[in-house]
């Protein structure tokens, strides 16, 4: 029984990081574009946060100490503006300057990988030469949790609160975005500029518009899983260990196995995150059979996107015109 | 009803240009990467205060500086541009493979095997098998994601990413299954005594092989592609499946052959990047390059020459940020900041080349 | 007299060197059904694209209730009242019926619930039927059709166009269509309906507009027009052309098809038990308005089609060996057989071509595999690119630019020039001079004349029905799929033709 509750606590706090970055991946892939990029863009959600409060901490003496709901106040803002500008820059190059999308998305990857081991290796240097860089006030903040707050509850408050604020905020996000895009009339706008940009042209929709906010708003999002990770997740600290970028590819992988559907990531981010840390709860197994095991999430991922197509499933198909460049030829 | 504004026509529109004469091709470009050294030269200004000029020539010393430091960065250049060679045919049938890292760590573990288990072989016959195995897994990694297009349609850019994923989990396992010595996580330098499996040492360096391998590839990849018959057939299926059909070619076995090529030469990059460089294997034994490799073959618009110049410049970027690093006490994540601005640059200048600008009143403005 | 809803003044669209309309000058009445009546090319579309704000006009004003307007955009369009059903659909696959009609509505769509409604009432004013959440892939092509019309109504147009909405539908269905407009029309909306189609045009519309070749001809009150008058004005007088019809004596059979049935991507039955045959020394002509199989019938008998069981062609080699069956067959397969078929597609750059490669490359398109070894043989490509180019003077600044640079019409002698190369025993040409300008009209009219005289059987489909009836030996008519008849180019006349192309007489007893 503890060690289920255990598995659930870690797959939810794994699953949250993931979540966002499916969450914005969603957006992003609803408006037709495939940003392969999503693995920099919470690299640079992660470190712009991680800077931005250390510089306020370091600011701030014993005599008057860092408030955490201030620290919260500017690592969230700083880390969606962050992200949001490397969703930017993609949406710079891919629609303005018609660059390929999937290139552009590595290219990105590649660079907020680089900006944010660089700052974040520096950060840990500026800390002192055998110290990490640390944050205590805001991963503090980050990581409160109602049961913290109020007091032990039993399994159903370990099970369910006994997280920080940013887990809570992701499920709202996806039940959001879900009711967003496909409730609204803006999220229908949207969806057709991702199905089929001529219709949505014809129907008076301002495509590039529409691109550019999906993409610049869905980093945003996609940034704050790295936000979770770095304050929550690793309490604080950094480490150049590229944990960041395997999740990143999770979340792209997890909008395929959510179908395109962000409700769906609230329990699929959970299911990966059991899938991942299934092995520790499975006796006998050998640290080199753990690693077996970590590799079911991309499994199942590939299976349900080679049954997705061997089915031709209409309802589980990427958008119709997810990579394709849309450019109203002349007129 | 709608309100219904009265307004002029569009301010600037699109136009394709023709094309643009190889000449003014090469500049646009040699601008773009010289605007990316200068907007790198200010960061590396504003972060660490030295002077710029000072920068590059620390850069330079970096990658150039010794001989040793010249082989690392030929090596490095080695090792992406197989890659990318590899992609070639993949990407120039418009095939997404997106999976080299995988492929090339599928090639890696079977060659750390291949040393490791057989190291009872003679090294003339240890190096072919070795080199076989690593093409054959490279192969299948790439096989299945093609089989999928093949016969389902299913879409190979996702396929081939998550693919990668798993052979990174495929190599955590080996790693651990293999650790020397015990508790360490890594597999250790493989054969150290006995140097079983690896690339013998001429003209001074290990590397040497590689550039042959490499060099060899490259002229075999350009004559494929330009001059034979597949390269033909995967040149009409990039450009037209509808014209391929009507051209009497079998689209999914084309699809199929070039995507076993594209695995194996992935796959024997692994080979190289473990017998030829590491002698170890871990998941950084692809280290990223499956993907920059991408990058490098999209821009070289696959011609062999110039993905060994795009990957000197990179490997140079690489090493030589590398030296910024250390001597400034900062950590080496900086060269791929570098390359990543510059990757930025070269991907937006490609717009210049093939569009031009309209303005109204019929005005005609070339823009670089 | 009505007041104008629309009116045009010299309008003028052109696309690079073509004129796709010139001074057109018309109006649109309110609250009338007005007929558009064009061949294929005539320019139809494209003048309503301007309306709809798809294209911009080059020239000329577009007034709308007596004030000039500028149409930028189809939002512009929409602002105006003025809605386009498209011959393509701009429909979203997976969305349902309601929320297709929902995008880009903006602030006033309102929720889905209200959408409902809206389109109920819609439904009930003016006959539709449709279920609100029916999802577009489940649709039939009619059902599509509607909900076009619906989301046209539904963002509130006053002024309607229609573009060929029944060259998709049954018999049955045009006939509930029109119901529908003339309950439009009854409620005060202006509806324009493109078309090709006679009789429908007589059965539904007020007025009657002609185009010819991107000319505005006249616009005529239906009552006093008829059958006669409407197909003189959209195909004009016979003009002489001079186009030489040499006759060859011996004529053998060589491509005999038979009970030919083909349906196309959309489920739609495009191929009507076709049957004719061949002959060696002889251009066939196949006239009807493009769509009506040309393009499946060709593909069909170059092994590119999936056509119905049943069916059989056979290719009837020169020197009366024994005939082969082709159907099943993949293009390489039948060139295999040694069966020496030449065709140049419809899509010249997307099919026939490789148009990022040079012309010598593409010469080599389809015998790359020729000879053995695995390199290709570039002697061979380089030498037939120069006889290609001398002979046929294609105009191109080396034999390796890549041939999409070229014009419309090097383009065409390129494609054309491999083909009769290859010394074919049958050469099929789809719309061979479309985008040609005269001079290289006349060269592609001598060439096939050449082929004809050396014996090849020359498949002609063609949308000019004067060349046609100048160039052919026999001419077989398609419409809606089906062989309409098949008439002797030398004695056929023009209105005869024009008919059989636009009406379906035949087909009510071809059996369906």
């Amino acid at each position: 029984m503890g060690g289920l509750v255990t598995l659930f606590q870690a797959a939810v706090v794994f699953g949250t990081v993931i979540m966002f970055g499916c969450i914005g991946e969603t957006i992003t892939e609803q408006a037709g574009n495939l940003n392969l990029g999503v693995p920099g863009i919470m690299y640079l959600g992660a470190i712009s946060s991680l800077c931005a409060v250390y510089i306020y901490e370091g600011s701030c003496s014993p005599e008057s100490p860092a408030s955490p709901l201030i620290c919260i106040l500017i690592a969230v803002p700083t880390a969606f503006l962050g992200a949001a500008l490397g969703g930017l820059i993609y949406a710079f190059l891919t629609i303005t300057l018609r660059a390929n999308q999937n290139v552009t998305g590595l290219a990105l990857s590649i660079f907020g990988s680089g900006v944010a081991n660089f700052f974040g290796g520096s950060l840990n240097t500026l800390a002192g030469k055998f110290e990490q860089v640390s944050v205590p006030v805001s991963s503090s903040a980050f990581s409160a949790s109602p049961v913290s707050l109020i007091g032990d509850l039993g399994v159903p408050g370990q099970l369910f609160l006994s997280y920080g604020f940013l887990v809570y905020v992701a499920i709202i996000l996806a039940v959001v975005v879900q009711y967003f895009l496909h409730h609204t009339g803006a999220g229908l706008d949207l969806r057709t500029v991702g199905e089929n940009p001529q219709a949505a042209d014809a129907a008076g929709i301002n495509v590039i518009k529409n691109k550019y906010l999906a993409i610049c708003i869905g980093a945003g999002i996609s940034g704050l899983g790295g936000l979770y990770y770095v304050m929550d997740y690793i309490k604080g600290t950094w480490a150049n260990d590229g944990s960041i970028e395997k999740l990143g590819w999770l979340a792209v992988a997890l909008v395929i196995f959510t179908g395109w559907k962000a409700k769906n990531a609230i329990w699929g981010a959970y299911l990966f995150g059991v899938l991942y840390w299934m092995y520790l709860y499975i006796p006998g197994l050998t640290r080199a059979s753990q690693e077996i095991f970590k590799m079911l999430p991309y499994v199942v991922t590939i299976l349900v996107l080679v049954i997705g197509s061997m089915k031709n499933s209409r309802d589980k198909q990427p958008p119709a015109a997810l990579g394709q460049a849309y450019f109203r030829e002349e007129r | 009803m709608q309100e219904y504004k009265n307004s002029r026509e569009p301010l600037i529109r699109l136009t394709k240009r023709d094309s643009m004469p190889l000449g003014s091709r090469i500049v646009v470009r040699l601008v773009s990467v010289v605007l990316a050294m200068l907007v790198c030269a200010v960061l590396i200004y504003a972060i660490t205060g030295i002077n710029p000029l000072v920068v590059y020539r620390t850069m330079f010393e970096g990658a150039f500086g010794s001989k040793s430091r010249i082989w690392s960065t030929v090596k490095e250049m080695m090792l992406l541009s197989c890659i990318a060679i590899g992609l070639a045919p993949a990407f120039k049938m418009r095939f997404w493979n997106i999976g080299a890292e995988g492929q090339v760590l599928v090639g890696g573990i079977v060659t750390a095997g291949c040393m490791i288990y057989l190291n009872k072989l003679p090294s003339a016959l240890l190096l072919p098998v070795m080199v076989l195995c690593s093409i054959l897994a490279g192969a299948l990694w790439g096989l299945l994601p093609a089989l999928f297009k093949a016969k389902w349609n299913t879409n190979e850019t996702l396929a081939t990413l998550m693919m990668n994923y798993v052979a990174i989990q495929l190599t955590s396992f080996f790693v651990a299954k293999w650790e020397n010595p015990y508790g360490s996580n890594t597999v250790g330098i493989i054969n150290q005594s006995d140097q079983k499996g690896w690339f013998p040492q001429v003209m001074g360096s290990r590397y040497f092989f590689c550039v042959v391998l490499v060099l060899l590839l490259s002229v075999m990849m350009h004559i494929y592609l330009k001059y034979t018959k597949h390269g033909f057939e995967i040149s009409v299926v990039g450009a037209s499946e509808n014209t391929a059909r009507y051209a009497g070619i079998n689209v999914s076995w084309v699809m199929i052959r070039t995507m076993l090529l594209s695995g194996a030469i992935c796959g024997l990059s692994g080979f190289m990047a473990v017998a030829g460089a590491s002698h170890t294997i871990s998941v950084s034994t692809a280290g990223g390059r499956g993907f920059t490799a991408i990058i490098v073959a999209w821009m070289a618009k696959f011609d062999a020459a110039t993905m060994l110049l795009i990957s000197l410049l990179l490997a140079f970027l690489q090493n030589g940020a590398g030296e910024i690093a250390s001597k400034c006490g900062l950590n080496d994540y900086a060269s791929q900041m570098i390359i990543g601005i510059l990757l930025f640059f070269l991907l937006g200048c490609e717009f210049f080349i093939n569009y031009r600008p309209v303005f109204r009143h019929g005005k005609k403005k070339e823009v670089r | 007299m009505a007041e104008a809803a629309i009116t045009l003044q010299n309008v003028t669209k052109r696309f690079g060197s073509v004129e796709a309309n010139r001074d057109v000058s018309m109006e649109i009445r309110r609250g009338e059904i007005l007929a558009l009546l064009g061949e294929n090319g005539s320019g139809k579309t494209t003048l309503m694209n301007m309306l709809a704000g798809i294209y911009y006009p080059d020239e000329g004003k577009i007034l709308v209730d007596g004030k000039h307007v500028n149409i930028r955009d189809p939002k512009d369009a929409y602002a105006l009242g003025i809605g386009m059903v498209h011959q393509h659909f701009k429909l979203v696959d997976v969305f349902s019926a309601v929320e297709n009609v929902m995008v880009g509505g903006g602030k006033k769509r309102g929720d889905v619930r209200e959408a409902r409604a809206k389109i109920r009432e819609i439904c009930d004013k003016y006959g539709f039927s449709v279920d609100p959440d029916k999802k577009v892939y489940d649709m039939s092509v009619s059902e599509k059709q509607t909900l076009e019309i619906i989301k046209v109504l539904y963002r509130g147009a006053r002024i309607l166009i229609l573009d060929e909405p029944t060259a998709v539908l049954t018999p049955q269905e045009t006939e509930k269509l029109f119901a529908v407009m003339r309950n439009m029309k009854a409620d005060g909306k202006t509806v324009v309906i493109i078309t090709h189609k006679l009789h429908e045009v007589l059965s539904i519309s007020d007025r009657v507009a002609i185009l010819r070749k991107g000319e505005y001809i006249d616009c005529v009150d239906t009552e006093t027009a008829s059958t006669e008058s409407l197909t003189e004005m959209m195909v004009g007088k016979k003009v002489d052309l001079n186009i030489e019809r040499p006759q060859v004596e011996k004529k053998q059979l060589r491509i005999e098809v038979k009970g030919l049935n083909c349906y196309n991507a959309e489920g739609v039955q495009v191929l009507k038990n076709v049957d004719f045959e061949l002959y060696s020394g002889e251009i066939l002509g196949i006239a009807g308005v493009s769509g009506n199989g040309q393009k499946e019938l060709l593909e069909s008998i170059a092994g590119l089609q999936t056509v119905l069981p049943g069916a059989s062609i056979i290719y009837h080699p020169p020197g009366g060996k024994e005939g082969v069956e082709l159907i099943g067959k993949t293009p390489r397969q039948i060139r295999e057989l040694g069966v020496h078929l030449s065709f140049v597609p419809e899509d010249r750059l997307g099919m026939g071509l490789v148009g990022t490669m040079g012309m010598w490359e593409n010469m080599m398109l389809k015998d790359y595999s020729v000879g053995r070894g695995i390199f290709t043989d570039k002697k061979k490509p380089r030498e037939l690119a120069e006889q290609v180019r001398k002979e046929l003077k294609v105009v191109t600044p080396g034999l390796s630019t890549p041939v999409r640079r070229l014009s419309g019409g090097n383009v065409q002698k390129v494609l054309v020039g491999r083909e009769i190369a290859a010394a074919p025993a049958v050469l099929m040409t789809a719309y061979a001079v479309r985008g040609l300008d005269i001079n290289a009209s006349y060269t592609i009219y001598q060439l096939l004349n050449e082929q004809k005289l050396s014996g090849v059987a020359v498949l002609y489909v063609g949308e000019d029905l004067d060349v046609l009836l100048e160039l052919c030996d026999r001419i077989l008519v398609l419409c809606g799929g089906q062989v309409s008849g098949i008439l002797d180019g030398r004695s056929a006349k023009k209105e005869e033709l024009g008919r059989k192309m636009t009406t379906v007489e035949v087909a009510a007893d071809a059996g369906v």
